[in-house]
Order: C-alpha cells, then structure tokens, then sequence
C-alpha cells in the first residue's frame, strides 16, 4: 500500500552500504594517524630489545632485519597492504603472528565486554526508567548520586576497592581474572566477575542518565497526555507510548558505552591479568612493539567504527518516518 | 432539560497564587452541546481537561467540584477515578498531529482506551473504528487506519482524532480548539465532520474555541469566559440575538468595515513578473506569478497552507532568489539574492511575521529591538535615537515605559505591535505582513488590523498582505491576488476578485470562512449542492 521512498529518501540497504563505505574510509584515515603516530614514538624498538648489548653494530643489523631502514611511506603500504588481507606481520619482541596473537585475546575481550554489557544495559534501562517514573523523589535522587559516584571514581580506584573487598577480606571472587583454554564456561564467570562488575560501575551511570533524561522528555510530549487521558496503566503509558520515542537516544548512548566496553578495558584488564586485547597491548607498548600497537589499535578503531554505524542504523530503524515514508 | 450529565460548581483552579479558574459553574445535559468561549488566557482548556479530571503540571484544584452521572471526579485523582472518568469522557486536542503517538500506527491508537477499558472485542473495536472513520469522511475507512500520524494530513488527523474520541462511546467529549490549526478550506469540512458524528452519536460535548463564529455552529449552548471567570451563559440563539455583556456584545458584532478603496492612480512600487522558484531540488512551489503592487495600497495574497503564500515572501525579500522571473521596485530591477542587494532597498522591503514571539530577540528589550533600524539605517544616536523609539511607541499605541521590557513581559498583540514599529523604524516602502493576525485572539487581531490601516494612511505604507482569511481581505486589501498550488488563480481589484463569478477555488475560499451566525454551517454545506455529504 504504501509508496517507496521518494526522492532524497535512501532505502536502508542503501543507507547501510554508504555508512560502510564512509567507514572505511574513516578507517583508513585511522590508519594513517596510527602509523603516523608510532613513528614519532619516542625509543628505538632495537635498543629496547638488545638492552644492555645494544652495541651500535647490533641495533643497526637488527633495524636491517626489522626492515626498518626504509622510507616510512613504503612501510606504510606494506603494513596497509598487508592489514587489509589480515596479515598484521609479526611482533617485533617474539617473533608470532600477530594476527594468531590476537584471535584469542579479542575473544576474550569481547566476551568480558559482552558479559559487562549483558548486566550493564539492562540495569541501566531499567534504573533510568525507574528515575524517570519517581523523578524528583528520593529513589531518582539516590539513584543518580550512586552512579555518579560509581562514574566519578577512576576504574583503577574501583577495580581495587572490589579487590580489597571481594578477594582481600571475605576470599569470596578470585582477584585475578587469568583464564585458559581448559576453563569451562562456568569457571570462566567466576574469574571474570570482579573486572566485569568493575565496568559495570563505569558505564551504568551514563547509560541511566540518558535514558531518563530522554523519557522524561518523551513524557512531556502531548502524545502522552492522550495516553494518560484515556485512562491507559502508568506501565503501558512508559513502554507503549513513551520508550519507543526515546529509543534513539538511548541507542546512540548504548552504542558510545559499548565502544567503550571494548576499547577502555585497558586499565580493567591490567589491573585483574586479564588476557584480553587490552593486556597483550599495553605489554607490547613496554616492548615498544609497533606493529602489535598498530595492529590492537586499527581493531580498536573498526570495533568502534561498527559499532557507531550499528547504533545509527537502529535509531533510523526505530522511526517509523523511515521505515514508512509517506 | 434532560438529565445532567456534568455538573461543574464552583469550580477554582490556580497556578501558584495566580488563578487559572475562577468559581465556574455550569451544567451540561446528557446529549447536549455546550460551547466555551474565549481568548487565551480565559481557562478553557484547564476547565476542558477538569472535565476529563485532569489538571496539567503546575496547576491545583483550588476549590469547586465537577460531577459526572453524580459521581465526583476531582476529590480523590486516584488511579481508579481516572480510569472510570477516562472511560466517559474523551478528548480531541487541538493538535492531533502531536497528540498522536508518532511511534503507532493510527488504528491501534484508536481502539487502544476501548480495549483498555474492555468495553468491546478487538474485533469488535476495529469494525467501530472503521465504520466512524467512514462516519468522518475519512478516505479509504477500512485501511486508513494502517497509516502512522505522518503519513496523514492534518484535517485527517483531527477527524482520526474525533474517531478515537468517539470508539468507546463516551457520554461526553472534549474537544479543545479542534479546528483552529487548520485552514479554512479544510476547518469546514472537519466541523462538518464533527458536528455529523456528536448529532449522530447522540454524544454530549463541551467545544472549547477562541472563534465564536465556528462555535456557533456545533454547540447548543454558549459559555463566555475572560480571565478565567464567567461573562455570560445562554442559548447560542438568544446570544446572538440579544448578548446581555458588553465583552460579549464586542465579540458577537466582531464585523470589520470594509476598506474603501484608494483613489486609485498610484504609480506601480514592486512589480512581480513570472516568478518561478522552489527550495533545492525540490520541485517548483512558484509557477509562473507576476502582479503589481501599488504604492500607499493594500496588496492581498490569499490561499490555503501549500499554495506558495510565503515563499513568495522569501522570493520578494530575497532570502530564497527565484529560478526565473524578474523583481521590480521602483522602476528599478531588484537583485534576487539578498546578500547582493544593498542597504537602501533592504530598508525599503521589511517584514512582519506571523508569529511575533519567535521573530523577537527574547535577550533584547524593547528599546534594543527598536533602536537597531534606526541606528542601522539611519545612524541615530543618544537622545535623538531615545526619542525616536518613543515616537515609534506612540505610533503603534504603546505607553513608552514599555521600552525597558523584554518580549516575555508583552502579551501577543503587544509583541505584534512590537514587530510592526520595527518594520516602521526602517522608513520602508513595503511591508510584507505574513499573516500577522492568525495567532492572535479576535479582538486583539481586531486591533492590529485597525493600526496597520492607521499607519498606510499616515506614512502611504504599501502592504503585501498575506493570509488565508478572506473576511480580512475585504476590510485591508485594495486589491487581491488568489494563490492555489504555486499558481495565481484570480487576481485584481478586490471587488473584481471577491464578486461573482467565481472560479471554483475562489467560491470555495469565500464559502468556507465562518460567519458569525448560528446556521451558517448548514447554508454553506447546502450551497455546495450535497447537504450532509462531506467533501473528502
């Protein structure tokens, strides 16, 4: 019954493909800055290696081997080249395939970010509701003070406190989240709690003050007096009328602290040995080990790249302007 | 008298220390319309939604009570009250494009309160929507309702509206300004809408509107309200006929005098020839217009919303240049970008906007507002430029204290008055007015009109005036030109223009304005030749 999209109007597919394609393209400018940015790293990956025998002879054969001593564009190309088939060449300081080093370690990154997100969104949607509902009384006040200050202490700080609590005085969780192979999936969210709930406590409280703040402004709206005139349950009113119309913002927030889940754990995966992405990376900076710093960053970048385009692509589809066009 | 269906007593509503509503009673019989009139600010709408038992944030029920069928619903704003009244008594906001939940498909959103209160089926309910959305005209009735707001115009969702106000079957219903945001042309047929469905239904209701004309077309009885109090109460007939209040006598003889024409002879100051324009790639909203304006007259543009009124503002003003066609003023050829014209002739073409709150500077008093034209274009300073901006005041009737007052702390008329001495600071030749009256109360419109008449026969001003009223044309324009679609339809001297015979536009435009008469309604649809059938 209803026409296709009129002119200016894309249909999502093709909507999709050019945010693909500009994210590629985002992507590859990415790039540029990540190589550009670990040239001008200070320290010489030879000395850091040989040590105490950096003896002129022995840097200069070993730039040789590292293929260091060509010009910075033709490097560029290689390791271009190379990152867009999946090669990110191999790691300076021991010799693996990167692209084998980093399989595992991104898998586990992203199950942690899964597992911290699993707990985080719904908790955070379901708190900004309950803010929204009471706002102004004592739950929405206490609420917003305790994410704050959940968002306000430095994720080293709170990984340690929930170390000194969790592990140090009642031996309840492990304080160090290493994993292996062998772990069952079980054991694996025992070891896994305390750096999961330590971002948790980071993203909850921006996540819940975007989703009410957005409610409340969808509740203003006349469209929800209606609601309220026809006598319709608070409940209904709130997921029926008023959720819909706030999804947008809320996804764009969700999207930003998912990125984040990804790419600022970090600091949560030193502090609790975990082998995520975020571990092998900061080992690999000590090293001054560029093409592994190079190759955890352009993932960083394209993880957060998919995840911006998948957050607009939902909000496009959560209006239905869009999805009916007139 | 038939049963009283609701019985508000002394009903007193404030805002803070302010009252909203001050001890309104009346009555309302079972099956009756009840029409409450008056301008903004005179606590209709708080006294419609009363009547649903609801009060908007920041106001309190003070005092009074409301009964529905005997049963109190102000007392205890319980959940179970509300849920009871919201099953009697509906409404119809006078914005259903944004009272419509964007979000839902429209058909969901009408039977939703009928399911709620499980008065019927969901079968059931679908059929009774799509019967009343045939009741109301509405096209295609069986599948119209799979539609969302935004693909429907704004006549359909006011009669959607209606429809959803109607499908539990309400012993009452509400509707507050329903047809004020619409056009005339369109407010004809959604009145007819309405008034068909309440005498069908047999359904009471209260119509709330600023427009006595339209009012006294739907309702039985009228209640006149100022500042929250009542002014009078009585049968629409014997209100018309012998209105006892003096505020009621103003609003019934609401009939402005026709302009008398200018001697005529006047040389030619903006001469419009073959414009044709449109917004970026779109497609033309202009074809093909061309008309003279003649100096110290009235101009009249007239037409529905779409036919390409303001753009043709944009176009004369520069501010969108026209993909062909010429612009003449004063002999002279106007450039068509406004960046490339200079500052004599952007004094000479100034602007009066529809609304006055959005074209005021809200930082900036009044005083500001003024002074910048004059400085501006005229390089006044220090006392003379202070006493220049009091002359401006007392030329639009204004107590120059108001100089150090921000636009917040004006009324509407005030604020319109405000936005006329700027366009006057600048010594222009042209005024372009685009519908400078319409959102403004009647009588405070009333006004506007007369100061704008006072000030083209002091300064010989010329005016485009553009509007969808046509009773305004015949007390401003000299002559007129009828826009339909981007395309001048009719144009020339008003009693050329607005004497027989019409095209069929034209005759439509001048049928649909309201007159302020009880029966007009009736006459109008009869004169269409298909008494109670609706134009779709």
């Amino acid at each position: 019954m209803l026409a296709a999209p009129k002119g200016g109007g894309l249909s999502l597919w093709a909507m999709l493909a050019r945010r693909l394609a500009l994210g590629l393209v985002l992507l590859w400018a990415v790039s540029l800055v990540i190589f550009a940015g670990t040239q001008i790293l200070p320290g010489d990956v030879a000395s850091a290696m040989l040590g105490q025998q950096a003896t002129p002879a022995a840097v200069a054969s070993i730039r040789q081997e590292l293929g260091l001593e060509q010009p910075a564009a033709v490097r560029y190309v290689k390791w271009l080249g190379g990152a867009v088939t999946g090669d990110f060449g191999r790691s300076y300081s021991n010799r693996q395939d990167i692209a084998k080093s980093i399989a595992p370690r991104l898998k586990n990154t992203l199950l942690l970010a899964a597992m911290a997100a699993a707990i985080a969104i719904p908790l955070s949607i379901a708190l900004g509701i309950a803010c929204a509902l009471t706002a102004g009384s004592w739950i929405d006040r206490t609420i917003g003070l305790v994410t704050l200050s959940a968002i306000s202490l430095p994720e080293f700080f709170a990984g340690y406190l929930l170390i000194a609590y969790f592990s140090v005085m009642h031996l309840w969780l492990p304080s160090s989240a290493t994993v292996s192979e062998g772990m069952s999936l079980g054991q694996r969210f025992v070891v896994m709690l305390l750096p999961c709930l330590t971002l948790v406590l980071a993203v909850v409280g921006h996540m819940m003050r975007m989703t009410r703040v957005a409610l409340l402004n969808v509740m203003t709206s006349p469209y929800i007096e209606t609601a309220l005139l026809k006598g319709l349950p608070r409940s209904r009113i709130v997921w029926k009328h008023a959720l819909p119309n706030a999804v947008s913002p809320i996804v764009n927030v969700v999207a930003l602290n998912l990125a984040y889940l990804v790419v600022g754990v970090v600091v949560v995966e030193v502090i609790f040995v975990y082998p995520g992405m975020g571990q092998y990376l900061v080992d690999h900076v000590a090293k001054r080990d560029v093409p592994v710093v190079q190759a955890t960053g352009l993932v960083f970048a394209a993880i957060y790249i998919l995840l911006n385009i998948a957050a607009d692509m939902i909000s496009v589809i959560a209006n239905p302007r869009l999805r009916h066009p007139r | 008298m038939g049963d009283v269906l609701l019985k508000v007593t002394d009903l007193e509503i404030k805002a803070g220390a302010t009252t909203i509503v001050d001890r309104v009673s009346f009555t309302l019989d079972k099956g009756r319309v009840l029409g409450l009139i008056g301008e903004s600010g005179a606590g209709k709408s708080t006294i419609g939604l009363a009547s649903l038992g609801h009060t908007r944030e920041g106001l309190r029920i003070t005092g009074g009570r409301a009964e529905l069928n005997g049963r109190d619903i102000l007392a205890p704003a319980s959940a179970k009250a509300r849920y009871l009244t919201s099953a009697s008594v509906t409404y119809v906001a006078q914005s259903a494009a944004a009272a419509f939940n964007p979000a839902h498909r429209l058909i969901d959103q009408v039977i939703e309160a009928t399911l709620g209160h499980k008065l019927m089926r969901r079968s059931e309910a679908l059929a009774r929507a799509k019967s009343l959305f045939g009741l109301l005209g509405l096209p295609d009735p069986a599948h119209f309702g799979d539609r969302y707001p935004h693909q429907a115009s704004g006549g359909q969702l006011q009669r959607a509206m209606t429809a959803m106000a109607l499908c539990s079957s309400p012993e009452l219903i509400v509707f507050d300004e329903p047809t004020t945001a619409l056009d005339v042309t369109t407010q004809i047929d959604v009145l007819a809408a309405i008034k068909h469905a309440i005498v069908k239904t047999g359904t009471a209701a209260l119509y709330i509107s600023h427009d006595l004309a339209v009012v006294a077309q739907v309702a039985d009885e009228i209640l006149v309200l100022r500042h929250g109090r009542m002014v009078e109460r009585g049968p629409v007939e014997r209100i018309f006929a012998a209105p006892v209040e003096v505020y009621t006598k103003h609003l019934v003889s609401l009939r402005r005098s026709e302009k008398l024409l200018t001697a005529g002879g006047g040389n030619v100051l903006l001469r419009v020839s073959g414009i044709t324009a449109g917004y970026a790639k779109g497609v033309d909203v202009l074809n093909d217009v061309s008309f003279d304006v003649v100096r110290g007259e009235t101009l009249a543009v007239v037409g529905e919303s779409g036919s390409g009124k303001s753009t043709l503002a944009r176009v004369i003003t520069g501010l969108l240049p026209a993909r062909s066609g010429t612009l003449q003023f004063e002999g002279k050829s106007l450039d068509p970008s406004l960046t490339r014209r200079d500052a004599p002739t952007h004094r000479n073409i100034q602007i009066v906007n529809q609304i006055p709150d959005l074209a005021l500077n809200p930082r900036q008093t009044v005083e500001a507002i003024l002074s910048r034209p004059l400085a501006f274009y005229f390089g006044l300073k220090g006392s003379a430029l202070r006493a220049h901006v009091s002359t401006l005041l007392d030329q639009i009737e204004l107590p120059s204290a108001l100089a150090d007052r921000y636009p917040a702390e004006l009324s509407g008329g005030q604020k319109q008055r405000i936005c006329i001495a700027r366009a006057l600071a600048a010594d222009p030749g042209l005024i372009i007015c685009d519908e400078p009256t319409s959102a403004l109360d009647p009588l405070v419109a009333d006004g506007i009109l007369d100061l704008l008449m006072r000030l083209q026969k002091e300064a010989g001003t010329s005016y485009l005036f553009i509007t969808h009223d046509l009773s305004i044309v015949r007390s401003i324009a000299d002559s007129v030109v009828v826009m339909l679609g981007g395309k001048v339809v009719r144009s020339g001297g008003k009693t050329e223009v607005l004497a027989p015979p019409f095209d069929s536009y034209t005759e439509k435009l001048i049928a649909s304005v309201p007159e302020m008469r009880p029966g007009w309604l009736d006459d109008a649809l009869a004169g269409r030749g298909r008494p109670g059938t609706l134009e779709r």
